[in-house]
């Protein structure tokens, strides 16, 4: 069998339905066994919303995403999704193509060293020297990727390999010597942390996006209902327990809720789980130097005693140490740490300012009450980010992604539109600024393309927003400088260009009615809504 | 900041040297020395990496290595219980007048001249840290003309393995 129908095989074995990629040079082999095969391909526009559409994929589907680029600058242009993915934990493979084997390291047209480039920033990648190697390493990439903590694997195949042939024979099993991750928490761990917990009067649960990677929502539901713990998250824990549960407190770190932060401060056990306790998440609470108890439970036992010393690492997989706290936990009395929680939350005033233009804290709000549980929100990066995090209410689980660990703007609109592919009977919602969306624009044609009936919500402040806060902040008011767009296109020209439907927005009157007809719209649906350019984040 | 030597097996596959130097550079860890070479199975290689850091360093750096896919097992050579040993080759400048001298602090070493020219003679010493740092001392007035280093290698004392 020819290597590139071999990869196809291989691709198969792993259920994979759907591919997002760009042709070139370096896989033309690939793409002709691609075209042979029922897989789909999404042509992207632009490698990097390759790697953020799988990301999206990924996401919305539990399974791994899978995109694929050319040699050269097709694979270079996949790096800032690839570091994403990294950062964030999702599961990727990405295959790449190579010169040919005898051209490398001769600098031939179209050569990169994406191994060492990416080096950095995947869990492992592999450069296939052999073609008989091929069903091994992908068997293996997928293995690497999905379990443990997931994450991306990049596999770059030189063309003249994947014109070779070889005996098909796909591998049922993997053995990787240096890599063997760790489900069980450890027993003694285990009872040491019970016995913390039972001393424990204001006992506070914080979770990150390792819940969501572990599918241990129920299990973290189950939890803190039966030990009435309350639950605070970060960013990248949105939607690990739902917002109308009892427990639920709210978001932690700089752009948190004031209220959750104080219930950090406050408490004298906290239990992380599956969060890497990030400079954004801890800003501004006295958490490094509190003398409580800290029970750390993550898979990856590096991010353990990393940022925050630890009372009690335990690694493993959240769901599976989850399971074992409910079995032998008994109910804690919290119920006036829980009401004084509450009681916080009630004391906490929602700054509403007046806005001549669209108040994008309502218009977020608004729309979360009127979409069903299932909806998927996309969010980019910067003010609309935080926008979406805080006032947006996310109750079921995996449905909201952004870029929360390397802050990529450009993620919302290509990762909408992976998670509109894995989900089509969902409603899926891309919020984006006018600085991210301009990083990204060209995937408009993807949902075009695609009849993706996606929602774009464009907070049009003309501005980079948050770069503007951070101005002010650091250096005065009225010192800004390269953060405003004194020629930004018009958007609504823009969407309709590319066979959307569209319509600008000023009012906060105006947008509760169009974005119901945005809703309802049979396509993809662009609503520009222009912001006061001094509008805040928080 | 403390001296600890590191001794880790590793999947003897191209690119995996520069993985973990990459590592190292990348998170701000400095490596000291460095030897590597094929252990009794070919497939595996073993790293012995000296750096300086302290207990935090140290958890980060065996940690962070540990992720590395083709990293198979870290142990840390505790010198209570490990035998250090490094190779240098020194030429050092030697006429008639002192070449006895330095010939018998050679000796003293238990080094070996393997190269000798009219006024140079070239040195081959092992030993572990504190002995090759005496010996240069004591070479250094001659005149060091040249000398190379293999970085420090070793093991664990006693029936143990890195295994184990």
């Amino acid at each position: 069998m020819k290597a590139s129908d071999a990869i196809i095989q291989c691709l198969k074995k792993e259920n994979v339905d759907m591919i997002f990629g760009y042709p070139g040079g370096a896989v033309l082999p690939l793409y002709e066994a691609l075209r042979k095969s029922d897989i789909k391909h999404i042509l992207i526009r632009h490698e990097q919303s390759a790697a953020h559409s799988a990301s999206g994929y990924a996401r919305a589907s539990t399974k791994t995403g899978v995109c694929i680029a050319t040699s050269g600058p097709g694979a270079t242009n996949l790096i800032t999704g690839i570091a994403t993915a990294y950062m964030d934990s999702i599961p990727l493979v990405i295959i790449t193509g190579q010169v040919k084997s005898t051209a490398i390291g001769k600098d031939v047209f179209q050569e990169a060293d994406i191994i060492g480039s990416t080096e950095p920033f995947t869990k492992h990648n592999y450069l296939i020297k052999n073609a008989k190697d091929i069903p091994k390493v992908i068997k293996e990439a997928f293995y690497i990727a999905a379990t443990g903590r997931p994450g991306p694997v990049l596999i770059d195949i030189p063309v003249d390999i994947q014109n070779e042939n070889i005996e098909f024979d796909y591998p049922k099993t993997t053995n990787i010597p240096g890599y063997k991750p760790t489900y069980e928490g450890h027993n003694g761990q285990i009872k040491r942390a019970l016995q913390k917990l039972k001393a424990s009067k204001k006992p506070l649960i914080c979770v990150g996006g390792g819940i969501i990677c572990a599918n241990a929502y129920q299990e973290l539901k189950a939890f803190s209902e039966k030990v009435k713990i309350p639950v605070v998250h970060t960013l990248m824990g949105i939607g690990a327990l739902p917002s109308d549960s009892p427990y639920y407190v709210g978001m932690v770190g700089s752009h948190g809720h004031g209220f959750s932060n104080k219930v950090v401060i406050e408490s004298d056990l906290l239990m992380i789980i599956g969060a890497r306790v990030a400079d954004r998440a801890t800003a501004d609470l006295k958490l490094l130097n509190e003398k409580k108890n800290i029970i750390h439970i993550d898979i990856d036992p590096a991010e353990v005693g990393k940022n925050v010393d630890t009372t009690i690492p335990i690694v493993g997989d959240a769901k599976n140490i989850l399971n074992r706290f409910i079995e032998k936990c008994t109910p804690l009395e919290t119920d006036e740490w829980i009401k004084k929680i509450h009681q916080l939350k009630e004391n906490y005033i929602k700054q509403d300012e007046d806005t001549d233009y669209i108040n994008p804290k309502k218009a977020l709000e608004f729309l979360s009450n009127i979409v069903d549980e299932e909806t998927i929100l996309t969010a980019d990066v910067g003010q609309n980010q935080i926008w979406a995090a805080r006032n947006f209410e996310i109750k079921g689980d995996r449905k909201f992604f952004t870029s929360g660990g390397l802050g990529t703007m450009g993620y919302s609109l290509p990762a909408a539109v992976g998670a509109k592919l894995a989900c089509p009977d969902k409603r899926v919602i891309s919020v984006v600024g006018d600085g991210g969306i301009q990083m990204s624009l060209s995937e408009l044609g993807t949902i075009s393309e695609n009849d993706l009936n996606i929602t774009i919500i464009l907070f049009n402040n003309y501005r980079l927003g948050m770069v503007r806060e951070l101005q002010d902040i650091h250096y005065g008011k009225g010192k800004n400088f390269s953060i405003s767009f004194k020629k930004s296109p018009d958007f609504v020209k823009i969407a309709e260009a590319y066979g959307l439907d569209s319509k600008q927005v000023t009012s906060n009157r105006e947008f509760e009615s169009a974005i119901k007809e945005a809703l309802e719209s049979k396509k993809g649906y662009l609503l520009e809504c222009i912001v006061d350019p001094n509008f805040s984040t928080l | 900041m403390n001296r600890h030597v590191l001794s880790i097996l590793v999947e003897n596959n191209s690119g995996v040297l520069s993985r973990i130097a990459g590592l190292f550079s990348r998170r701000g860890y400095n490596i000291d020395s460095l030897s590597v070479g094929e252990t009794e199975n070919p497939k595996i290689s073993r790293m012995t990496i000296t750096v300086n850091g302290d207990d935090y360093i140290l958890e980060q750096i065996q940690k962070q290595l540990h992720k590395l896919i083709n990293v198979i097992k870290i142990v840390e050579l505790k010198p209570e219980k490990s035998i250090y040993r490094e190779l240098i080759l020194v030429k050092v400048r030697a006429d008639s007048k002192n070449r006895a001298t330095i010939i018998e602090t050679v000796n003293i070493f238990r080094g070996k001249i393997i190269d000798v020219s009219s006024d140079t003679l070239t040195i081959e010493l092992t030993g572990d840290f504190e002995k090759i740092s005496a010996f240069t001392e004591l070479i250094k007035p001659f005149g060091i003309i040249e000398l190379v280093r293999t970085g420090f290698t070793g093991l664990q004392r006693g029936n143990v393995q890195i295994t184990d």
